[in-house]
């Protein structure tokens, strides 16, 4: 990593990326309770529960819905130990930086003081830090819970069920495709650029080359448009695109949403202040 | 600056999806307009890249590194409609199938960066520009100047977004509920990291494509530069054609014109004043209104209005042509005329503010 950093780190960057939508493809194909579920359902029914988190104001119903959570990741199969490592110590280490200095900061009750120096701990502080702490690590797992057992495929068509425009579903579709492409793309040119660079390059001529790639990987973008829009065009689109949607709720996934409104709200009820 | 679910409470979530509603569906509209069907694959690709981009490492002066967003490359090549739904598509892709940033906070970074963003970095590139010429350095530093902007811009506004949060939501002890920061620490926290890192990095890559395009691809920053493009000419040949075919209508229409006398009575409604005074034209009057009898005397209002204006040609009839047929036709004439003498003198005012544009 000391040897020309920052391409080292984009590549790294890029790699952990496309290894990460791996991961989601292999989870997704399990099966499990959240993968048995209609997509829309589970994006309701999760939707609702980070939306429980977020309107909870109790620090033991965020606790709860935490609990909640990781009881769906294992009858879901996500593995606990990935939650761990990609979530919950990252979370942790990011928002806990973040909230740390509100133990200070927040005006209230002290707790502890020390005679010799202004900083005190607050009770308003120590309970405003673990709230946002709890509420982001729960919040987040549901989405990555969400994320890993729904295939892209799957939240384009409940996106498209819920009324959102064709043409931004068709957006995203197209750009969930290319940006492998994409990053295939960048990640072979600084590779081969590494591969021909011998010692050190200095800051300034690493930063060039890095707007240098993106330039190249911009004009290879945009002729990549040109040639899926004439692609389209021969295959007779005219601005209008036709989704197949053959999504059919059964028992079971009524059962899931009414279980999700149902766990959601009781705890908007609780969790009020 | 992509804000993680429960940083922000569910109210100023709401809000802000709400402001992003208004720019996606202003975007959407504006692009569908102008479209380009060719649009949707090269903004989906765009966000493909942005996305991409936003993986970048770029070493900075002073040994740090920082990532860039993309946006205002986003809004010199594609205009600010398709900046704002490229770098929104790339964002949701972020947190719908990479998990970072917030679901309920998707609308908060929408808004911040792609929308905002975009404005900040189009507006502010294209007033720097000006008219520059595309291959002038004065493009490269408005770029890296915009891309500066843009991202401060974007992160001011997360850190007001995170700062009023304490102050609106709070529990009765005064312990915050979601970010817990008030503004006086809030902003200068966000904006410290923005002005001495992102910003750079944002300003040192936007810098970086605009002066790869000026030499690789200079089309591409054509369209949102304010100078002309250079529109190759249509064929003159059906032109002329169409020309001509419109002249043969017209003279056959203004031939026709006499035809206008075979019609018999008045028209309902277009009666003149002095048609109410007299038995002959009260009786076209009533014939015309299926018998029902004219009033006595001429409405007031028709009365006083009708001395406001006297036609030169009353009633296509010229008073020195004795021939009504004769007075028609010249009457059509005189109109066809008088109508292209009009058009061709807004034409020449519009070309001339052209050409002035231009070159000024």
């Amino acid at each position: 990593m000391s040897h020309n950093g920052a391409i080292a780190a984009t590549l790294l960057g890029i790699t952990r990326a496309l290894g990460r939508a791996l991961v989601t493809d292999t989870v997704a194909r399990q099966p499990g309770f959240l993968q048995a579920l209609d997509p829309r359902v589970r994006l309701v029914g999760l939707f609702t529960l980070v939306l429980a988190v977020t309107l909870a104001h109790r620090i033991s119903v965020v606790v709860g819905l935490f609990a909640a959570a990781v009881l769906i990741a294992r009858l879901s199969r996500v593995s606990l130990g990935a939650l761990a490592t990609r979530v919950w110590l990252v979370v942790l280490v990011f928002t806990g930086v973040i909230a740390l200095p509100a133990l200070f900061l927040t005006p209230g009750d002290p707790v502890f003081a020390t005679w010799s120096s202004p900083l005190r701990i607050t009770a308003q502080g120590i309970a405003a830090a673990t709230l946002l702490v709890a509420r982001v690590e729960t919040a987040v797992t549901y989405t990555t819970l969400l994320v890993l057992t729904t295939p892209w495929m799957h939240v384009l068509k409940a996106l498209r069920a819920f009324r959102v425009p064709q043409e931004i579903v068709m957006m995203l579709a197209m750009t969930h495709r290319y940006v492998f492409l994409l990053a295939e793309t960048a990640a072979q040119m600084f590779e081969s650029r590494q591969s021909r660079t011998v010692g050190l390059l200095d800051r300034s001529t690493q930063r060039r080359m890095t707007a240098r790639t993106a330039g190249v990987l911009l004009s290879k973008s945009v002729e990549l448009g040109n040639e899926v829009f004439l692609a389209m065009q021969s295959r007779g689109f005219r601005g209008d695109a036709k989704v197949l949607s053959d999504f059919r709720m059964s028992s079971w996934d009524y059962l899931g949403l009414a279980a999700f409104l149902l766990v959601g709200s009781v705890a908007v009820w609780i969790g009020r202040s | 600056m992509h804000i993680p679910d429960g940083y922000l409470s569910p109210s100023t979530c709401a809000v802000l999806y709400a402001g992003a509603g208004v720019g996606w569906f202003g975007a959407l509209r504006r692009v569908k307009r102008a479209l380009t069907v060719r649009m949707v694959p090269l903004i989906s690709v765009f966000a493909a890249f942005a996305f991409v981009v936003m993986l970048f490492n770029l070493p900075l002066p002073g040994g740090t590194t920082g990532h860039a967003l993309g946006v205002t490359i986003a809004a010199i090549v594609l205009g600010p409609s398709g900046a704002i739904l490229a770098i929104s598509i790339a964002l949701a892709i972020q947190a719908l199938f990479f998990g970072d940033g917030g679901i309920t906070t998707l609308g908060a970074n929408c808004f911040n960066m792609a929308i905002v963003g975009s404005l900040v970095a189009y507006a502010s590139y294209r007033i720097l520009a000006n008219r520059a010429p595309i291959h002038s350095r004065r493009r490269v530093i408005a770029a890296a100047i915009a891309g500066y902007l843009a991202v401060n811009a974007a992160a001011l506004l997360a850190a007001v977004e995170f700062g009023i949060q304490p102050m609106l939501f709070h529990d009765a002890r005064g312990v915050p509920l979601y970010a817990p920061y008030s503004l006086g620490v809030a902003i200068p926290a966000m904006m410290i990291g923005h002005l001495t890192v992102a910003g750079i990095a944002e300003a040192a890559i936007s810098a970086g494509l605009v002066a790869y395009l000026q030499t690789a691809d200079p089309a591409l920053l054509q369209p949102t530069s304010g100078l002309a493009a250079r529109v190759e000419p249509l064929s003159v040949v059906p032109q002329r054609m169409s020309l001509r075919k419109l002249w043969l209508i017209v003279t056959v229409f203004l031939v026709a014109t006499p035809l206008g006398i075979l019609a018999a009575g008045t028209a309902w409604g277009e009666w003149s004043s002095s048609q109410f005074a007299g038995s002959g034209g009260r009786a076209a009057i009533a014939a015309a209104s299926q018998a029902q009898p004219a009033p006595a005397a001429a409405p007031a209002g028709l009365q006083r209005l009708s001395t406001l204006w006297t036609a030169p040609i009353p009633n296509y009839a010229p008073q020195f042509i004795k021939s009504p047929s004769f007075g028609y036709l010249l009457s059509a004439m005189f109109g066809v005329g008088l109508v292209i003498a009009v058009a061709l003198a807004v034409e020449a005012i519009l070309q001339r503010r052209r050409v002035a544009g231009q070159s000024g």
